[in-house]
């Protein structure tokens, strides 16, 4: 294969080849290339195939704005991404990469069909083609056009790598390293603000790597970089990052930056992030971007072989690669003769210079000439041909304003320029004004909402040497708003090739418009006339043109494409361009990887995991976990050879013939204590507290303001002025707020103070016949008899020689204690007891018992038997209002109309029919099940379980009216059928006198 | 993400301290029995909802525990001020830089 490599040319390394594979056929490059630079060196434009009509495309660009260039990159297992730009993948010994979007092959592709079915895909296609007939969505819309159109496949392994995050804050932050960003940094750097410098290329230098004829300072614009780079390096207050990109500019200068840390590593070491994401506070904020360079709008302007012509000069510069041996220059702007010139001098023999204005610098125009260049002004390009490589340019002249004569130019690869648009992202995330500058032709940052200055090309001052002079005064302000005394420096550059140009619209063509295939946006191959289509079909806003079209929706997120569809659509529109406006960036600046926002957060470390001080005992004792809020709780501990069901019904039979033990550590816990804790609990809880003893407990049932049940528990008063609240496990830190808000806004007159004690208690309840004789001997202070120690009884004691707070309470509806010891004696206690109960065939128990058991006693679980819309009443609680009480959180709305109306959902029991069905948690029910669908829903089942004791199922559910149907048979209609129940008004199953619970 | 000014630890954090806690200045009437349901409904669920100046509550969760008030601007997402909870509402004028 010819290559396309010059000697001696670029900053890649001549020395060291590197090898790489391309859809399994091999390939060589150099160290210092990109996938692209690789791939062009041996003579490949083809690398890829676009989303919707699968035409053939080449590399367009040299960076992060390339639309077409996509692969999927390989290392090993786990590790392999879709979608990755061959500009920015640089090249490393090994690297697989597999093209996209074509079956069979990148050259021969089927999906090509598409090409010539254009009709079916023009603008608007997501909303007409698939519209009908209905069964297509599922027999062809779906299967076959989704899968035809698309770019690469998602992963499907585990992501074996990982992801960092840091945070940083810095003085003066610095986006983009080429000639402004250097001079902002040196500037500020100099005046010892603290600097972060960041670029998203492999080395920082900007255009300068592509621009080595400059003179800066009396030295080649390389030699200057090395000398600037080496000064930074020098400066301990400056941090300069590559191969990082500002991804969103957010709020108060935070700037989001993902790192590439590894992809460019022959072999990474062992354990490094792939990528880390930085959130950086910067006082001060530098958008040092510069400028895109535009395609020209033009039929066939995307065969592979056409590129964009800054993109040839940065290949032939940076890369040593000449795209072509003959290019041809299409160009509304004086960058491409240059570009056309070093290639010249490169040894390269351009075919034309075509340029659509009909006046050029003469001083162009000679050079051309002496370099034996053919230029072609005032004419328009109206086609290329060629099926996989662009073989011939079709010229036309204009005549009065149309389209004349063509002619055929041959050529191996086409250079165009549509002139330039500062890279505006950033500034746009900021909700940034962005204002026409109609000289110009292009838009320029306006109001500024954040502290930052916008630097060189990137408000739109070409050239080097404006580049260093706007960057120098950017970063010396800069540091100076950030507390720095700064002076910006000056350059003296010479050989600045500063050019100008005009914006256009799509060039004039001499063939039908219709059936031009001039893109726009290239990667989801939007044409101008899409584009005009969609105006005549009625978008006005081009927001609408954007989503009708899809128009700068790719993964460049309309950096190639966004201005020249503008200019079509105000044409169309017969408006100005800043009438018409353009599209909102958003962020991410360019696609990034889920694994660098996800960071630190994912396996174990995906959130925190809260445990008890038994939990290693459950672990240790083969327990299954499950988890709930953030803690994971022993669900059950099943013996060899059982399964869930079996375990569980042989832990309730434990507890309730003989005694059961079971971690209820993860209780919420608030410690309530003041001389006013009990005008501050009355008016919380709608239970009266005045009267409780200080020795007795209480069910405490909290609303909120609106009256619907947001939290219950069991509530004990130490002393006069000090109260024990319980809270749901998932509700605890809810209930805090919830208190510390009443108390800190509504009442701060109140001396109350609330302390979470959640972590500082182990709690292990005892449950079952058995409890109190086990417990007794470890209770030397206290009789624990019944009438002694009755049930909601509590006491300050030891327990097995810790200080304990023990209760007697019960959510099993058996005799019980729940005996809370420091949470460091937790696990000791737990041995002690688990050891003594053995005479007692204690039974250790999960959250699976403690549900079935509650249920057979009718008990709630706040949030699972009620959601938020559950009164007291709906829940069977008025019982725990304490009517006498002038007012609590949420007593007004008891009254509202609403809350006393009929046809509220009430909690009721539902015994199904058949005793071994148990019912689906959240099943609707329904009246009858053969009503024509959609049914009436009257309600769901909250809580359904197999109860051993019983010998049948039993559920709670919440339905209309539910206590007025009290023997009705309801419906619960399921896919293989109706289960039919029948509704009881109690939710007491067991043990409805309290007689075991009283023992 | 926004840079939050405790009134009570007198530093300016990071949103990730602070938790938003809905409207500022509704205070709970002294005796809710004696609204009407109409009444008792606004204080519950009417809300202003402005494009633009907002008094709102948030509370230095990660931080000091402390509620306070803040006034907020919602077409640019930006604080203006925040006080401590009790004080009254400050002068928008003045905030905004519309003052004479």
């Amino acid at each position: 294969m010819t290559s396309y490599r010059l000697p001696n040319r670029g900053r890649v390394d001549h020395a060291r080849p590197v090898k790489f594979t391309v859809d399994g056929k091999s390939y060589q490059g150099l160290a210092g290339d990109t996938l692209a630079s690789a791939l062009l060196a041996n003579g490949v434009h083809l690398m890829g195939r676009s989303f919707k009509y699968h035409r053939p495309r080449g590399v367009v660009s040299a960076g992060s704005d390339e639309p077409n260039a996509l692969f999927g990159t390989r290392r090993g297992p786990g590790r392999f991404e879709p979608n990755t730009r061959a500009t920015l993948q640089e090249l490393r010994a090994g690297l697989e990469a597999t093209s996209q979007n074509r079956w069979p092959s990148l050259a021969f592709d089927m999906g090509a069909i598409n090409d010539n079915l254009g009709s079916l895909f023009s603008a608007g296609f997501y909303y007409k083609t698939f519209m009908w007939p209905r069964a297509f969505w599922d027999r062809v819309y779906e299967p076959v056009i989704r899968n035809a159109a698309g770019l690469g496949v998602s992963p499907t392994e585990h992501d074996a790598d990982t992801y960092a995050s840091r945070f940083a804050h810095t003085d003066v932050l610095i986006v983009g390293s080429g000639p402004a960003g250097l001079a902002a940094a040196l500037a500020a750097g100099r005046a010892g603000a603290s600097v972060m410098l960041v670029d998203e290329n492999a080395e920082p230098g900007g255009t300068l790597l592509s621009e080595p004829s400059v003179v800066i300072d009396g030295k080649p614009a390389w030699d200057w970089l090395a000398q600037a780079l080496a000064e930074l390096a020098g400066l301990p207050n400056v941090t300069v990052m590559t191969r990082t990109t500002a991804i969103g500019y957010y709020h108060q200068n935070l700037v989001g930056l993902c790192q590439r840390l590894t992809d460019h590593l022959d072999t990474p070491p062992e354990g490094a992030p792939r990528e880390r994401m930085w959130k950086v506070r910067a006082k001060e904020v530098v958008l040092a971007q510069g400028a895109l360079e535009k395609p020209l709008v033009f039929d066939g302007n995307d065969r592979p072989g056409v590129i964009l012509a800054g993109a040839a000069q940065t290949y032939l510069h940076r890369y040593g690669v000449k795209v072509g041996d003959r290019p041809a220059i299409v160009t509304a702007h004086d960058s491409a003769w240059y570009a056309a010139f070093d290639l010249a001098e490169a040894g390269a023999k351009p075919a034309v210079i075509v340029d659509v204005r009909a006046s050029v610098d003469p001083a162009l125009t000679d050079r051309a000439r002496a370099l034996g260049i053919e230029t072609l002004t005032g004419r328009t390009v109206t086609g290329t041909s060629g099926r996989l490589r662009v073989k011939s340019l079709r010229v036309n002249r204009m005549e009065n304003g149309k389209a004349g004569a063509p002619r055929d130019v041959a050529c191996d690869a086409v250079l165009m320029c549509g002139g330039w648009t500062p890279c505006l992202h950033l500034f746009s995330h900021t909700q940034g004004k962005l204002a026409w500058n109609e000289a110009a032709q292009c838009y320029l940052p306006g109001t500024k909402t954040e502290a930052v200055q916008i630097a060189g090309a990137g408000r739109g001052l070409w050239g080097i040497a404006a580049a260093l002079e706007d960057g120098a005064k950017a970063g010396a302000l800069a540091a100076k708003d950030a507390g720095s005394e700064a002076e910006a420096p000056a350059f003296t550059v010479s050989a600045d090739r500063i050019g100008s140009g005009v914006t256009l619209r799509e060039l004039p063509t001499d063939r039908d418009p219709g059936k031009a295939k001039a893109f726009i946006d290239f990667q989801n191959d939007v044409t101008a006339k899409d584009i005009r289509l969609a105006v005549r079909e009625g978008m006005r806003s081009i927001e609408h043109v954007k989503r009708y079209t899809t128009n700068g929706m790719a993964t460049d997120q309309g950096k190639m494409s966004n201005v020249n569809g503008l200019m079509i659509a105000a044409d169309a529109l017969g408006k100005a361009p800043p009438q018409v406006g353009l599209t909102t960036f958003r962020p991410p600046y360019s696609p990034t990887t889920f694994g660098a926002f996800a960071g630190y957060h994912k396996d174990a470390t995906f959130e925190v995991t809260r445990k008890t001080p038994i939990d290693p005992w459950a672990e240790a004792n083969g327990a299954v976990f499950e988890p709930v809020a953030l803690w994971r709780r022993a669900w059950y501990f099943p013996k060899p050879g059982e399964d869930m069901h079996a375990a569980v019904s042989r832990e309730c039979r434990g507890a309730r013939a003989s005694v059961g033990i079971f971690d209820a550590s993860t209780l919420g816990k608030i410690e309530v204590v003041g001389p006013d804790a009990v005008t501050f609990m009355e008016r919380m809880y709608t239970n009266p507290w005045a009267k409780l003893g200080v020795g007795r407990c209480r069910y405490g049932l909290l609303l909120g303001e609106d009256g619907f049940i947001r939290d219950d528990g069991v509530i004990g008063r130490l002393a006069e002025d000090r109260f024990h609240v319980t809270t749901t496990t998932g509700g605890a830190a809810r209930v805090l707020n919830m208190m510390e808000d009443y108390l800190q806004t509504e009442w701060p007159d109140l001396q109350v103070w609330l302390t979470s004690t959640t972590e500082q208690w182990a709690t292990i309840a005892l449950q079952g016949p058995n409890a109190r004789l086990l417990l007794a001997p470890f209770v030397p202070d206290v009789d624990l008899s019944a009438e002694a120690f009755p049930h909601m009884a509590v006491i300050e004691t030891t327990v097995a020689g810790f200080p304990a707070r023990l209760f007697r309470v019960s959510f099993t509806g058996e005799l019980g204690f729940e005996i809370n010891v420091p949470a460091r004696h937790g696990r000791a206690l737990w041995e002690t007891l688990f050891e003594a109960g053995k005479a007692y065939d204690i039974t250790p128990y999960g959250t699976e018992a403690m549900h079935v058991m509650r249920a057979e006693k009718g008990y709630i679980i706040v949030g699972q038997d009620t959601d938020g819309t559950l009164t007291p009443d709906d829940a069977n609680l008025n019982w725990a209002i304490g009517k006498a009480k002038p007012d609590f959180v949420g007593k007004r709305s008891l009254t509202r109309p609403d809350m006393v109306a009929k046809g509220r959902k009430q909690l009721v029991g539902l015994l199904t029919d058949d005793p071994k069905v148990v019912l689906e948690e959240g099943a609707q029910i329904v009246a009858d099940p053969s009503q024509p669908r959609p049914m009436t829903m009257l309600g769901h089942v909250t809580s359904s379980y197999w109860s051993d004791a019983l010998g049948r199922s039993i559920a709670m559910a919440v339905v209309v009216d539910g206590r007025d149907r009290d023997g009705e048979t309801l419906h619960v209609p399921m896919p293989d059928g109706s289960i039919p129940a029948k509704v009881v008004k109690g939710t007491v199953f067991l043990d409805p006198e309290n007689s075991r619970l009283s023992a | 993400m926004l840079l939050i000014h405790c009134p009570y630890c007198d530093e300016t954090l990071p949103e990730l301290e602070f938790a938003y806690a809905g409207e500022a200045h509704i205070a709970r009437p002294a005796d809710p029995s004696k609204l009407s349901d109409e009444e008792w409904r606004d204080f519950l669920f009417i809300r202003t909802n402005p494009k633009g100046v907002h008094f709102e509550r948030w509370r230095h969760i990660n931080g000091c525990g402390r509620f306070f008030n803040a006034v907020r601007e919602t077409v640019g997402d930006k604080f203006l001020s925040t006080y401590e909870a009790g004080e009254p509402r400050p002068d928008v004028a003045t905030l905004t830089g519309e003052a004479k």
